[in-house]
């Protein structure tokens, strides 16, 4: 189960849901639940923008907790978009650099112990001209 | 439109007072700052203050008298000395009183600060996948800034060491035991590239300052000290904020920049007729970033002032000479206020042990809070 609906959609392919503003064209993340904007799927790929490892377990709530292990959090760059907050996945923290291709994937926040839910991250991509 | 001047100085010591609540703290800084001027509180013709999370600082008119006088309340953040010095030094300039009082205090308990998604105008989920965390921009703002200046972690060391070591030497602050690079370096990482002892901690404190007219300072024989510039900004469209799921393509400049440019336009000087600074240090990469944001020097200098101490009480431009936030912590609504109170002591002179060698003429200080406020105020002695 999604951590909220029109955060992303799965089908035909992942793609995450943006807001593009009609008159201004504007592009905002996530999707306001205005009618000023129009829904639009972002770019799935970019480059790491910025990055931080977050050492110490968010407070709970808002958290949505269970066992806690450091996991790492970013900005992503996506071209002709906008720069998107994430979590990071499937990446060992010392590879992370500014600058580095990701590609947009999903993952599961919370375990058994709070009910797991699924959202959106990032994780490494191969370098942008070769094949995904 | 007459000058204004800082008549008058009280602090109650910042760190953690058991039994003493934040309101007493800024009642108690109150008093100092009075004592200091040689006035009385039915001298007050206004009062601005504030804290974030100690209470209504116009309910303090019942412990002081209830002279009837105006007390605005302030709310801006970690801005709020700033936005209390703004609006205060603004009801003297345009002649409206000339004698009144700001303030700044609060008491945050350990580990504060725990924003809900909804009280920012953001959905559930964005705090559910833990992404609701302070320190994460500040870690993130921060690690870009690095890698395209060429800051390193020995650098944001450097700041901290700097920090606990004109600390020590400041009776107001909090942590007053020096520590070294490594200590810093080896400590546990909280978002890297930040460890421990690079962030502030929530804390207590409280500060006072009586600002007077031209005409009340030459009176009271305490011209010393002019305020040649309080500026206060809100984010221009493009800053780099906390909380933001999503940030424009378009990067802009900072509310930091806008409200600098206008504290020296105001002035009528520039960053290098500046001869201390105290600017907004949440952490050790804040107070790098804020050196150039504030015009102090260009993007990636940092690395080499700091390795040449030129930010140290001996140096060419010291910053934060009693330790700022990382050594005194951050009470929110009392750092802004705690600023300008340094300057006031460095400049008369009487800053004992951290003394600022002279002459002095120009003193800075900045405060920056969320989502994207900032203050800056220039002295002249």
């Amino acid at each position: 189960m999604p951590v909220a609906p029109n955060l992303f959609v799965t089908e035909p392919r992942l793609r995450l849901l943006g807001g593009r503003h009609r008159s201004s064209g504007r592009i905002v993340f996530p999707l306001p639940d205005d009618a000023a904007y129009e829904r639009i799927e972002l770019p799935p790929r970019g480059v790491l923008w910025s990055y931080t490892i977050q050492r110490i377990a968010p407070k709970s709530p808002p958290y949505r907790g269970g066992a806690f292990l450091p996991f790492a959090v970013g900005y992503v760059e996506l071209p002709g978009a906008l720069i998107v907050e994430s979590r990071l996945t499937e990446v060992a923290f010392e590879r992370l650099r500014v600058g580095m291709p990701m590609e947009l994937t999903t993952m599961n926040v919370g375990d058994d112990s709070v009910g797991a839910r699924q959202s959106y991250a990032f994780r490494p991509a191969p370098a942008a001209g070769t094949a995904a | 439109m007459t000058d204004v001047y800082i008549v008058g100085i009280g602090i109650h010591p910042f760190g953690r007072t058991a039994n003493r609540s934040g309101l007493a703290q800024g009642e108690f800084a109150i008093r100092a700052a009075l004592e200091d001027a040689g006035l009385r509180w039915s001298d007050m013709q206004f009062a601005f203050g504030g804290s974030d999370a100690a209470g209504n600082a116009d309910t303090l008119v019942t412990q002081l008298g209830q002279t009837t006088l105006p007390f605005v309340n302030v709310l801006n953040g970690c801005a709020t000395g700033g936005a209390a010095l703004f609006g205060g030094s603004g009801a003297i300039r345009c002649g409206d009183a000339d004698l009144g009082v700001v303030v700044g205090f609060d008491k945050h308990p350990r580990g504060a600060f725990d924003p809900m998604p909804q009280d920012w105008g953001l959905p559930a989920w964005y705090g559910e996948v833990g992404l609701m965390v302070t320190t994460q921009f500040f870690a993130m703002k921060l690690r870009r800034y690095m890698d395209l200046h060429g800051i390193t972690s020995m650098t944001l060391a450097r700041v901290a060491e700097k920090a606990f070591a004109n600390g020590a030497r400041a009776p107001h602050a909090w942590r007053r035991e020096p520590l070294d690079l490594d200590a810093i370096l080896n400590a546990p990482m909280v978002n890297d590239p930040l460890t421990k002892y690079m962030f502030c901690s929530p804390g207590e404190g409280g500060v006072a300052l009586i600002l007077a007219s031209a005409r009340k300072a030459r009176e009271l024989g305490r011209t010393q000290v002019r305020v040649t510039a309080v500026s206060m900004r809100t984010r221009p469209t493009g800053s780099f904020e906390v909380f933001a799921p999503s940030l424009d393509l378009e990067r802009g400049e900072s509310a930091t920049a806008v409200a600098s440019r206008a504290a020296f336009e105001t002035a009528g000087i520039g960053p290098r007729d500046i001869d201390l600074a105290q600017l907004q240090d949440t952490e050790s990469g804040a107070e790098i970033m804020h050196m150039a944001e504030n015009g102090f020097c260009a993007d990636g200098e940092q690395e080499q002032w700091l390795a040449e101490g030129r930010t140290r009480l001996d140096g060419a431009l010291p910053i934060n000479t009693d330790g700022g936030c990382l050594a005194c912590g951050e009470p929110i609504g009392a750092s802004g206020l705690r600023q300008v109170y340094e300057n006031v002591v460095q400049l008369r002179g009487t800053g004992g042990a951290r003394q600022v060698p002279g002459p002095l003429r120009n003193a800075y200080s900045h405060v920056y809070g969320a989502p994207g406020v900032s203050a800056a105020v220039i002295l002249q002695c």
